[in-house]
């Protein structure tokens, strides 16, 4: 049985009662919305950027415990990264999700989703504002992602 | 009606642990479970009469097809209908799409319009939205009046007045509980010649139900909602209604004369069955039904409106609640948002304490959006649960708001 406290870890609590950088940007250089329609999870994500870097990262929405924790966390972890930084991230995190590997190098907080991956209904929800976010990097006209696009 | 307890003997599936506790089967609006008695007539019809119908003259295909067409009859007299008046379909959303193409399209013009309600299954929405695309129809909603989910009775009989055709609503609301007075609604409706389709999915495996006596034109419902197969449905449609129909989908089964340019069809209901039908699952559903009359249907209804009632009850015990539906009078059937902890973690919670909830939009993404909301918990019951399953449900609620507190 997959024990519900490999799902629920203490920090995925944690962001979700006190969201990290989870307030609306002003005038911000990018934004995406990213939209789970299945489940309602509805985020928008804010970026500065300096050039390749990203300056400022933050959002808002609402959605469950895993999306928010998990857009939380990476609003901390993106700050100061580049888009070929940000998108490395990513990918270690997303492999981390759908096998239950845990890169040694670690991935900080990022490690509490470790769980996810035997929840295969929850995958989407912890990659959702990423999706959202990684868009918004790389495409300036960046608008909408949708989990069932 | 019999003890619960020997009722529930009749479910293999219920008498399982799942994450190490004994499975509360809370998602009875989605689906319900199977008795014996249904899997076993499906077992029979397919190691001893499995064949096609209507075209065969072996002794296996007439038994398939006596057995099928009993099988409407079955369906016939549980909604008080005449057996031409009974077309099989794969449920719910296909009957409407069926009136929505082969009613809608003959009748309807631009400027036309369809009234609906603002409670909705996407499977009583979209259809029409489709209908008005291809015709020029307009659509307009009957409101409800807030969190407790009653339509808006006052404004029915100038919305009926304004150029309506039809009027499609749910009889009772699989995402707020609300058991809608379906035969004044139609009377209202014929009185100003409005044509009327009531989706019946949470109700005819619930109540006892009558189309004569709602006097409605056309009755949709969903046999897996009611103890039978996926997969397996039916259309009720007033005869001369039907009758006037052009067929829905055209090839084998529906015709009488094919020629390379043209073909004449059978008389209602076959017109409708195009191809070869779900017979195992008409022979199901007469099964079910035989299967629901013997608890009885007033009994299973009670039953439901009873346990609807206890956990309205128990629910308002928590703080932070917010029910939705009606206040006294509601369908066994509770929807509610808790803390502002999402649906889906209540969901996944509950699962792994073996009780199956359905969190989400519940195919009524415009009332959620109407009520501020993106989600609600839902849970819905069926005569083979009790109290004690709700008392369980109630404590690991309240354990839930303690975990994301
Ligand atoms: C009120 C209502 N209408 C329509 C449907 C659609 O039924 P089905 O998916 O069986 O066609 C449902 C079931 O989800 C329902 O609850």
């Amino acid at each position: 049985m997959q024990d519900l406290a490999d799902l629920y870890q203490a920090v995925i609590l944690d962001h979700n009662r006190r969201p990290r950088n989870f307030v609306a940007m002003e005038s911000p250089d990018r934004v995406a919305v990213g939209d789970n329609p299945v489940c309602g999870d509805h985020y928008t994500v804010f970026l500065r950027l300096e050039g390749d870097r990203i300056s400022e990262v933050s959002f808002q929405g609402a959605g469950c415990a895993i999306s928010k924790a998990s857009a939380s966390v990476m609003t901390s972890l993106l700050k100061g990264k580049t888009a070929e930084e940000a998108r490395k991230i990513y990918e270690k995190f997303h492999q981390m999700v759908t096998t239950g590997e845990v890169d040694p190098e670690n991935l900080s907080d990022l490690s509490a989703f470790a769980g996810v991956y035997q929840f295969p209904a929850r995958i989407k929800c912890a990659t959702l504002s990423w999706h959202a976010a990684l868009n918004a990097v790389a495409d300036p006209e960046a608008g909408k992602v949708s989990t069932e696009e | 009606m019999k003890a619960i307890e020997t009722l529930r003997k009749d479910f293999p599936i219920l008498h399982q642990q799942v994450n190490g506790f004994d499975l509360v089967y809370f998602d009875n609006a989605a689906t319900t479970q199977k008795p014996r008695a249904v899997l076993d007539v499906l077992m029979h019809y397919y190691e001893c009469d499995n064949s096609n119908v209507h075209r065969g003259i072996h002794t296996l295909s007439h038994r398939a097809t006596v057995a099928y067409e009993a099988a409407r009859e079955r369906v016939a007299s549980f909604i008080g209908a005449r057996t031409e008046e009974v077309v099989f379909t794969r449920g719910t959303t296909e009957g409407i799409n069926l009136v929505a193409r082969a009613w809608g399209d003959a009748n309807l013009r631009a400027g036309d319009r369809i009234l609906l309600t603002e409670m909705e299954h996407h499977s009583n929405l979209v259809p029409w939205q489709l209908l008005a695309e291809r015709t020029g129809a307009e659509l307009i909603f009957l409101p409800i009046t807030g969190d407790e989910g009653l339509l808006d009775l006052e404004r029915l009989d100038v919305l009926l007045s304004d150029g309506v055709k039809l009027f499609a609503f749910t009889h009772i609301s699989n995402a707020l509980g609300t058991i809608n007075p379906a035969g004044e609604l139609c009377r209202r409706a014929r009185e100003k010649g409005v044509i009327t389709l009531v989706d019946a999915a949470q109700s005819v495996g619930h109540a006892p139900l009558d189309v004569m006596d709602l006097g409605c034109d056309f009755l949709v419902f969903s046999g897996h909602k009611m103890c039978a197969p996926t997969g397996i449905g039916a259309l009720y449609g007033r005869f001369d209604l039907l009758q006037s129909l052009p067929p829905f989908h055209g090839g084998g089964e529906m015709i009488l004369t094919v020629d390379w340019l043209h073909s004449d069809w059978k008389r209602a209901p076959h017109k409708f069955e195009a191809g070869t039908p779900n017979i195992s699952g008409a022979i199901a559903l007469a099964a079910a039904m035989d299967y629901l009359d013997a608890i009885g249907r007033d009994a299973i209804f009670a039953h439901d409106r009873e346990l609807g009632a206890y956990a309205a009850d128990r629910l308002r015990e928590l703080p932070n609640l917010r029910l939705l539906g009606p206040r006294d009078e509601r369908s066994g059937i509770v929807s509610f948002h808790l803390n502002d902890i999402h649906s889906h973690d209540i969901v996944s919670f509950a699962d792994h304490r073996g009780i199956a909830l359905r969190g989400g939009h519940h195919c009524t993404q415009p009332l959620m959006r109407r009520l501020g909301l993106d989600s609600t918990t839902r849970a819905s019951f069926y005569f083979y649960n009790n109290r004690e399953e709700i008392d369980r449900f109630v404590e690991v609620l309240s354990e839930i708001q303690t975990f994301f507190g």
